[in-house]
């Protein structure tokens, strides 16, 4: 049996677990158990990988199996990872944990509310782990339920119309790459011999540029809803700030990344043409989500709007790095997606655990909280110097990586990207150390807040498990790119293939 | 033994519609419980025998034809009437015309096998009559609601007028081809205006029967005026059944006709969908619902004909097959909120899952099937279609189908919402549901789910299809 199954069938036990215990008592300690099994297994598989790869493995995907389902069609649940994969696949586990810990509290349908957790973190490991377009599909169409269920149901605000906007602009998203990757399939079969789905079988085949350059924009554009790309990403700031914490650190960390990595994976490793043609679009829409998010973050008084406009901003840099097509950007990409996976996570649980206290999220509203609940306050302050790529952090080296990948690009056009996207830096430390400066520094504004209590244990397991995240990264940079070098790579070859043609 | 094998479906649901048509001339009198007990029995076992082994070919000069497909084709349709007879169950109890809804079904039924099986475009048109006429009689079962007899006459007026046309375009063809066996038109069809004319025709009654737009307007109202169990079966096996001879139809009929064709279908299916989930989305009766998204499923439907890939067919098998099942489960639930309240609006599902998560879940199952999200079988069914349709090259075709499924899940999740986030100041009592009605609504449940993971059965179908 291939091992990357446990990352499925952990997942369903825990499931079948929740709704089989009774009400309350075993179920989070279930949901938390399957969790760490989770992230344990996913830890073993990439020990394994990384032998396996240092014994002299060469193949493009390791563990790869498949297991046909729909035969006339064509779909087979076959799966296979990479360094990228693995890491996204770390990501998750480690954000899922998390959340698990962070929603300790919940006393409304429990069960219900840990059901549509796993099930999500079930999707994202699906998604990862499969390299059948169509089983990638299913996956990704299979989280678009439980969102709108955890938003709607666990939510606060507007959570009903938050929730209807993200659930159909999501679904605009999938119906794009839907007909994206049909068009693969079909053009694969016209140009290419056989009519396949499989992305490895997909990128020996070549087809014609104006064919690609359709197909890359469907499919760059489809993702990108939910990368939040400008100007789709409307859903995001309702979406993020109305959803419950632990669905906000989801959606934040890791659904975001599913666009991401299916921009990186889909459009632009089979499409190299379409992409080294209308690549440009993208770098545009990329720059104006960076500056726009970022100086709409610095009109919030929510601290969770907050968070969610700056996500837009930082999951621009991961589009701009994608887009400008070099090796060393990818690189950055993937390494950003991981980065600002971890540290949003952490980011939204800090605020989730001040609103729980505070009853308000309003940063002229707060005041004083580094004095009254220390832990919480300074994980948000790292959270916070995260996002503005403070040195020792990951968000530094992701951010240098992308800006140097993207300087490599001589030329008037890329070179104006590159700077506006530095530039933006400048803005998120002025929004990030203005909220600091509100909420957590200076004095108390409200009497009730010094009876606030400090993080609980389980507030505690989560914050440090996302820090630690985020300083290995920022201290030993090496571990991640050495893991997905290869990868990379072999994306980029693709290019010098096709600019040889 | 042969005939007997070949003709089971037939020869059973006769004997059965004389069987009871007796009991009731001479009055024996069964009481309500036992009787919907033993026609639950006799359906169940109507269907089982369609696993039986299959003998094919062309039989009665090519008027009855057999092969593996059309028998599965009428086992979904046995699988069908035997969960809308479950769920039906209370609805039935207390109605005092449980037989004539047996007799009229059962009639509408074998209209259905012999439509399905016919090899003769007459037969066709005798099928699809007998098939219809019954329904008109069965919508007015709720004898003593006025909007039940409007539906009844709304029915039987624009079917017979629809059947009409379609006859008049079989004599066309007639005239055109020379004789009306489905081997002797595929060999000597063309192109020429005669023919065409004739198609138009014979397109607007099929389109009527599968309320194809511009040919829907019966369908919301006929749907709000019957009992539920009746719109269920309207909904699901009228439905289903011309969309399966529909299929032969086009591909064998006039399969020569393609070019002709495509963008007819093209049109309708874009219309059908789009008319379809613009006018669910002010629904808040929950028939005319289920009505208008019955309309646009079927447009759906439309985007995999128009494909005519090798995977055609069996897609839109498999999507008949699981459509069905959604939408049986969801009328269930709709029957047992309408039997415990008496009404039928939207509004009644309002914090649903507070009061009766059961049904709730199977409402919201049934919805997401209907919307094609995962992991339930719909959306496997419509991916299906609309990868099929995708070899047809026309492209605004897919488009509006991709702004559809949007559209779509805005309809569906709108009811979820209702029941699940939606909060009311008159909840629901606990319905308890009927026995047969948990048997129904769980055999759809795990329908939904194996047929998504059993890639087996849709191989199945695909040899069978080719």
């Amino acid at each position: 049996m291939n091992i990357l199954l446990l990352l499925l069938i952990i997942p369903l036990l825990s499931i079948t677990g929740v709704l089989v215990t009774p009400r309350g008592k075993f179920t989070k300690w279930i949901a938390l158990a399957g969790s760490i099994l989770q992230l344990i297994a996913a830890i073993g598989i990439t020990i394994n990988y990384v032998n396996l790869r240092k014994a002299g493995d060469t193949a493009q995907m390791l563990f790869q199996s498949s297991y046909d389902w729909f035969t006339p069609l064509n779909i087979a649940f076959s799966l296979g990872v990479d360094g990228i994969s693995l890491l996204m696949i770390l990501l998750t586990a480690v954000v899922v944990v998390a959340g698990i810990l962070v929603s300790w509290k919940i006393e409304k349908q429990v069960k219900e509310f840990f059901f549509l957790i796993i099930l999500l973190s079930l999707s994202a490991y699906g998604f990862f782990m499969t390299t059948n377009l169509f089983v990638l599909f299913f996956f990704l169409e299979l989280a678009v339920v439980p969102k709108y269920l955890l938003i709607g149901m666990w939510g606060s605000g507007k959570k009903e119309y938050s929730a209807m906007k993200l659930a159909l602009m999501l679904m605009f998203g999938s119906a794009l790459v839907f007909l994206g990757i049909s068009g693969l399939y079909y053009m694969a079969g016209k140009y290419g011999g056989n009519y396949t789905w499989n992305i490895l079988m997909l990128s020996q085949i070549n087809l014609p540029v104006q064919i690609q350059e359709v197909l890359y924009v469907l499919l760059f554009v489809g993702f990108g809803v939910f990368t939040a790309m400008f100007p789709f990403h409307t859903w995001a700031p309702d979406g993020h700030s109305s959803a419950p914490t632990a669905a906000s650190m989801f959606l934040a960390g890791i659904s975001m990344k599913l666009g991401g990595y299916g921009i990186l994976r889909v459009a632009t490793y089979l499409l190299p043409a379409g992409a080294q043609q209308l690549s440009w679009i993208f770098i545009i829409l990329a720059s104006i989500a960076i500056m726009y998010g970022a100086f709409a973050t610095l009109m919030q008084k929510d601290l969770k709007y907050m968070n969610a406009y700056s996500s837009v901003s930082h999951c621009g840099f991961v589009i701009l790095g994608i887009a400008m097509v070099t090796k060393v950007a990818f690189t950055g990409a993937v390494m950003q997606m991981v980065s600002h996976g971890i540290m949003t996570a952490l980011f939204f649980a800090s605020i989730g655990m001040i609103y729980d206290r505070a009853h308000t999220r309003q940063a002229n509203e707060l005041g004083g909280i580094l004095k009254q609940i220390p832990f919480i306050g300074t994980a948000f302050i790292i959270s916070g110097l995260c996002s503005l790529g403070l040195p020792g952090f990951s968000g530094f080296v992701s951010e240098m990586t992308i800006f140097i990948g993207s300087w490599e690009r001589t030329g008037l056009f890329y070179r104006i990207a590159t700077i506006i996207a530095c530039a933006s830096i400048v803005v998120t430390a002025v929004y990030i150390l203005r909220a600091i400066g509100f909420a957590i520094w200076g004095s108390i504004k409200t009497k009730e807040f010094l009876l606030l209590k400090d993080a609980s244990w389980s507030e505690r397991g989560a914050a440090i498990l996302l820090i630690a995240g985020i300083i290995i990264i920022g201290i030993a940079p090496f571990l991640v790119t050495n893991l997905i070098d290869a990868d990379t790579s072999a994306i980029y070859s693709r290019f010098l293939s096709v600019s040889n043609l | 033994m042969d005939i007997a094998l070949l003709f089971r479906f037939e020869i059973i649901v006769a004997i059965l519609i004389f069987a009871l048509i007796a009991g009731a001339l001479f009055d024996f009198g069964m009481k309500a419980k036992p009787f919907v007990f033993t026609m639950n029995i006799l359906l169940f076992v109507t269907f089982l025998i369609g696993f039986l082994p299959i003998p094919e070919g062309y039989y009665f000069s090519e008027f009855f034809r057999s092969s593996g497909l059309i028998v599965l084709q009428k086992n979904i349709i046995n699988l069908g009437v035997l969960l809308i007879s479950l769920t039906s169950y209370n609805w039935l109890i207390k109605s005092d015309e449980r037989l004539e809804f047996y007799v009229l079904m059962l009639c509408s039924v074998l209209g259905v096998y012999l439509m399905l099986s016919s090899g003769n475009v007459l037969m066709l048109y005798l099928g699809i009559e007998m098939s219809s006429i019954p329904i008109a009689a069965m919508s007015n079962l709720n004898l003593r609601e006025r909007r039940s007899s409007e539906a009844g006459t709304k029915l039987i007026l624009s079917s017979s007028f629809s059947t009409g046309i379609m006859l008049f375009g079989i004599s066309l063809l007639y005239g055109a081809v020379g004789d009306l066996s489905f081997t002797h038109v595929l060999a000597n069809i063309n192109p020429d205006s005669l023919t065409i004319f004739a198609f138009v025709l014979i397109i607007s009654g099929f389109a009527f029967k599968m309320s194809i737009v511009p040919f829907h307007l019966w369908t919301a109202d006929v749907y709000e005026g019957s009992p539920v169990p009746v719109s269920n079966f309207l909904s699901v096996i009228s439905k289903g059944s011309v969309v399966f001879i529909f299929l032969t139809v086009l591909y064998t009929l006039f399969g020569k006709l393609q070019e002709e064709w495509l963008y007819a279908i093209t049109i309708l299916s874009i219309l059908s969908m789009t008319i379809g989930n613009l006018f669910a989305l002010r629904q808040m009766n929950a028939k005319r619902f289920l009505a208008f998204s019955s309309i646009a499923q079927v447009g759906f439907v439309l985007v995999g004909m128009a494909g005519a890939s090798d995977v055609s067919v069996t897609s839109v098998v498999y999507f008949i097959l699981i459509y069905m099942l959604s939408n049986i489960a969801a009328f269930g639930v709709i029957g047992a909120v309408n039997d415990k309240t008496g009404s039928e609006s939207l509004n009644k599902f309002k914090g649903l899952y507070k009061s009766n998560p059961f049904l709730a879940l199977m409402m919201a199952i049934a919805l997401f099937s209907l919307a094609g999200v995962p992991p339930v079988a719909g959306f496997f069914a419509k991916l299906f279609l609309l990868a099929a349709g995708f070899k047809s090259g026309i492209y605004v075709l897919l488009a509006f189908a991709g702004v559809n499924l949007v559209l779509s899940l805005y309809n569906y999740l709108r009811v979820v919402k209702y029941m699940f986030i939606d909060e009311t100041n008159e909840p629901l009592e606990k319905i308890q549901p009927a026995t047969t009605l948990k048997i129904a609504l769980y055999a759809c449940l795990i329908g939904l789910i194996v047929f998504s993971f059993a890639g087996p059965f849709f191989n199945y179908i695909h040899s069978l299809s080719i």
